[in-house]
């Protein structure tokens, strides 16, 4: 007999069969997921999911008998009280078989399981990829940190390697035969002794000769030599920044209804699982606005109303003192979507222009802009004064968009609309 | 081996280490070697956890299998169900091999190791090296060769064509697994010489038999020609057919040779495991009384402490335990419990049998050699033959069966036998019919192609009982069949007796993508 241990095998012997399951359940998979994002928090919404799609969805069809037709003998354990010919009501639905047992799963309504976040993610996101991104935050060349590498012999003070200079200066002290000084001091007690006594003056004569050669070579061999010392060495590395900031801009003034907020809230939820998806930390801030702006909290942002007139540059300008004050462009990425209904003072846009071209957009890696609007609204869309403003800074090669959007089955298709892969590349061989 | 007196403990405690699963596995030997006189393949016991036990369920139990996505879903299904705590794992799966692997789960206290010991490595070990079934059917020797040759074949094909385009094959192979096997044992090739041979013999037994009269008899003319044409043609493609796979495999026209050989491979799996669908109540019903009887043994002499034997006798009675049929966790005849049940009856029939078992079993009762009956049953029959040979009238009162006649057309169901004089025999007929695959399986048969013409496949189901397939899930085989064909599909369902037609399935097209 032999016994073998293993449970130290490679796990996920199945992960294979799993990731085919899921590309075939790739479509039930995507619309369970779209319904279960909607009712998330913006920041819990890459969590893992629990799943439930249709079997027959996946069915493996067999050839099988139909259990509603045919005549069957049955036989069945624990008869009580039935004796030959009695005949008995038929139970609800199933046939005197009892319950049916689906050993598979096979005949429920519908089977449940557990995406990993990565899954989830996965198939929320499909294909779409953020412009730009990777190449951004590699070669970014300002944003780099020296990183040790090795050692050399010639470097600034304060970067002296003490313990290698030490050593190689220990090393070349023993090979050189350099007296240690507790040989000096032995000779030089031992010469003082026989200078009291005075009772061997050859010795003491062949002594001192000793002591002065031991000096000289003392001074020759120095202690530390220029050849012994080294320096920490370092090179300069790019660093990679892991971190985004995401900031939602919203106008929040009577204008702005229940329902364009809720537009708003499921763009920007994307916006936050997309760009998650490629940082370690991200996070957000909310800015609202009506004629000034302040960063508020998650639920004030969606929840509260203001009243007021509509400056749009008062959102960019407490932007821009946000990421002066805790965003160094150097360490984050910053990414920005601004919704609104498309109001502005007149007045304001020359101003809000200016600010976009000009501080906003070099600080981002991304501006989205999306103008949200009534359900009822038909027709073409009227040309609203922001458009019309924005529209002067969009255009293809730029890290900005802007999309409009009135109710909510357009907001994904708006989304992949803006990343989708191939004008991902697009945007690339333009930049 | 390990000797004992009377009084030394296999194993205290509850945790396991390979010195005590040693130990009694040389313990449990010796019983079941000497004592009931059982013949095994080598044993090996592997140790897994929860989740390779899980993966293991989710490849129908074998340790090697290529990759598909119905697995995946198998794992999905028995994941959730299992974290929810809606079903709790088996402690062992065993294999068919040799060596015999039989998977152990690292949870198991040694108690529990060592009735999975005796259970599987010798009772299921035991069945699969001596079942007729089994040594007909089966190569244990070479399976886990063979699993690993289709798990490579399978992977190089993906490189090679693309996961998509094996995916549908598979799919395809999958839905006609059921009828994927021989069920008899097929004619063997003649060799040259001995066809020669026959040939001559026809010839001279032509010439003797010669009767110049039957020249002169009409014949049929162009009808009968036509017949004729369509015989030959059956005849040359063995027709009917009822092993679907191997049909297409050797017939379809447009299938490439690695699409044949995956089918091919589908096929052998089934046919692999057509004994095990077979011998469910026996196999289970061997494996228990062969642990409970070391176990026992065990306890008897000494070498099980009682509270071990507590802990044995409280899983194996909830393994055997048959819930009555209007108990809410009835899920059918438990096969444990059923095979367990008879087991021990026929023992009680060879060492103390009543008038009534001398009556209904004149050759086995009171022979005073239940070991030997045993091995015989457990060698020579499958659940059908077995039930229909065993099955007691002492068994039937014990467990109140009775039969129920569940006529669709009508709108109650009628008793028709339960446990008395009248009823031993119908019960007993109709219980095996439940275990007789060729009754579980629709009967389904390839029964004519016309290569020349539209090549239109014919499948005719044959009905008994009224009992008509299905009809989405068949137009869902159906797709597969046409796909794999590559030509048009049409099923018929006639009465196997009065052969009228019941029903026709509409005919359906291959979709040209796919294969």
């Amino acid at each position: 007999m032999n016994i073998i241990d293993r449970r130290l095998n490679p796990k996920g012997k199945s992960l294979a069969n799993r990731q085919r399951f899921l590309r075939r359940a790739r479509r039930y998979v995507r619309e369970a997921v779209r319904k279960a994002s909607a009712e998330r928090r913006i920041a819990d919404i890459g969590d893992g999911e629990r799943i439930s799609i249709p079997a027959d969805g996946l069915s493996e069809p067999m050839f099988r008998p139909d259990e509603s037709v045919g005549r069957r003998d049955i036989v069945l354990p624990g008869n009580k009280k039935f004796v030959e010919g009695d005949r008995i009501r038929r139970p609800g639905g199933g046939g005197g078989r009892g319950s049916r047992a689906s050993p598979d799963g096979e005949g429920e309504d519908s089977f449940h399981f557990v995406l990993s976040r990565d899954e989830f993610l996965d198939i929320f996101l499909d294909d779409l990829e953020l412009p730009d991104l990777a190449k951004k935050t590699i070669t970014k060349s300002d944003n780099v940190l020296p990183a040790r590498a090795g050692y050399s012999v010639s470097g600034s003070p304060s970067n002296l390697n003490l313990v290698r200079t030490m050593r190689n200066s220990l090393s070349r002290r023993i090979a050189l035969n350099r007296p240690r000084p507790e040989d000096i001091r032995l000779l030089r007690d031992e010469i003082a002794e026989l200078e009291a006594s005075e009772n061997d003056p050859v010795r003491l004569d062949f002594l001192r000769r000793e002591l002065e050669r031991q000096l000289r070579r003392t001074r020759v061999i120095p202690f530390i030599d220029p050849v012994d010392v080294r320096f920490n060495r370092f090179e300069m590395v790019p660093k990679p920044a892991t971190q985004a900031v995401m900031f939602c801009l919203m106008d929040v003034s009577g204008s702005m209804t229940e329902h364009m907020k809720d537009l708003a809230k499921r763009f920007f939820m994307l916006l936050y699982l997309f760009i998650a998806r490629r940082y370690r930390d991200v996070d957000i801030v909310f800015i609202r606005h009506t004629h000034h702006a302040q960063e508020v909290d998650e639920e004030t942002f969606f929840h509260s109303t203001e009243s007021g007139g509509t400056v749009v540059s008062t959102a960019l300008e407490e932007m821009k003192r946000v990421v002066a004050s805790r965003y160094p462009t150097d360490d984050w990425n910053i990414y920005a979507a601004q919704a609104s209904d498309g109001d502005n003072i007149v007045s304001d846009n020359p101003r809000l222009l200016r600010l976009l071209e000009n501080d906003i957009l070099p600080l981002c890696q991304y501006f989205a802009y999306l103008e949200v609007g009534e359900e009822t609204d038909i027709g073409h869309p009227r040309e609203t004064n922001l458009w019309l403003t924005y529209e002067k800074v969009a255009d293809p090669g730029r890290r900005f968009a802007m999309r409009r959007v009135r109710n909510r089955g357009d907001i994904f298709p708006v989304f992949r609309n803006l990343f989708a892969r191939d004008q991902a590349t697009v945007g690339g061989s333009t930049a | 081996m390990t000797q004992l007196t009377s009084g030394d403990f296999l194993f205290t405690g509850a945790d396991w280490d390979y010195d005590k699963i040693s130990r009694v596995y040389d313990s449990i030997e010796e019983i079941a070697t000497g004592e009931l006189g059982l013949d095994t393949y080598p044993n090996q016991i592997e140790v897994i956890t929860v989740e390779q036990m899980l993966d293991a369920y989710a490849s129908i139990g074998m340790p090697l299998m290529y990759n598909h996505w119905s697995f995946g879903k198998h794992f999905a299904i028995h994941e959730a169900q299992y974290r929810r705590g809606m079903k709790g794992l088996a402690y062992e799966i065993v294999i068919n091999s040799s060596p015999c692997i039989s998977y152990i789960m690292e949870e198991n206290s040694m108690t529990m190791q060592t009735l999975v010991i005796a259970h599987a490595a010798f009772g299921h070990n035991h069945f699969f090296k001596n079942n007729y079934l089994f040594q007909q059917w089966t190569d244990a020797e070479g399976i886990l060769d063979y699993l690993e040759f289709a798990k490579s074949y399978i992977q190089r094909c993906e490189e090679q064509h693309g996961v998509a385009a094996v995916e549908a094959v598979l799919d395809a192979a999958h839905a006609l697994m059921n009828y994927g096997v021989h069920r008899y044992p097929r004619k063997r090739k003649l060799n040259l010489r001995e066809e020669r041979r026959r040939e001559l013999e026809r010839l001279a037994y032509q010439e003797q038999s010669y009767v110049d009269l039957w020249r002169t008899v009409p014949t049929g003319g162009r009808d009968r020609r036509r017949n004729e044409a369509v015989a030959e043609r059956k005849k040359r493609l063995n027709l009917p057919e009822e092993n679907l796979l191997y049909f297409l495999e050797k017939n379809a026209p447009k299938l490439k040779p690695w699409q044949r050989e995956i089918l091919r491979i589908v096929r052998r799996i089934s046919q692999y495991f057509y004994p095990q669908k077979q011998t469910k109540v026996m196999n289970e019903g061997c494996a228990t009384a062969v642990h409970y009887h070391i176990m026992n043994r065990l306890h008897e002499t000494g070498r099980l402490s009682d509270g071990s034997m507590l802990e044995f006798l409280h899983s194996h009675t909830s393994v055997v335990f048959q819930p009555d049929f209007d108990d809410p966790r009835f899920g059918g005849i438990n096969p444990y419990a059923l095979g367990f049940a008879m087991m021990q009856d026929i023992r009680r029939i060879c060492e103390e049998p009543t008038e009534e078992d001398r009556y209904w079993f004149p050759e086995i009762a009171g022979n005073r050699d239940p070991r030997g009956t045993l091995l015989d049953a457990w060698a020579n029959y499958r659940d059908e033959s077995f039930i229909l040979q065993y099955l007691s009238p002492h068994l039937i009162r014990q467990m109140k069966l009775f039969k129920l006649r569940d006529d669709s057309e009508r709108p109650e169901l009628v008793v028709e036998a339960i446990h008395n004089e009248r009823g031993y025999q119908a019960v007993r007929r109709s219980l095996a019919r439940q275990y007789d695959v060729a009754v579980l399986d629709p009967d389904i048969q390839v029964v004519d192609v016309d290569l020349a013409g539209d090549r239109k496949l014919i499948l005719e189901h044959h009905v008994n009982d009224g009992i008509l397939l299905a009809e989405k899930d068949a137009r869902g085989v159906l797709q597969h069949i046409a796909d794999l064909w590559g030509y048009h599909v049409k099923l018929i369902e006639v009465n196997a007796a009065s052969r009228h037609v019941l029903k026709e399935h509409p005919e359906i097209a291959p979709r040209s993508t796919l294969i």
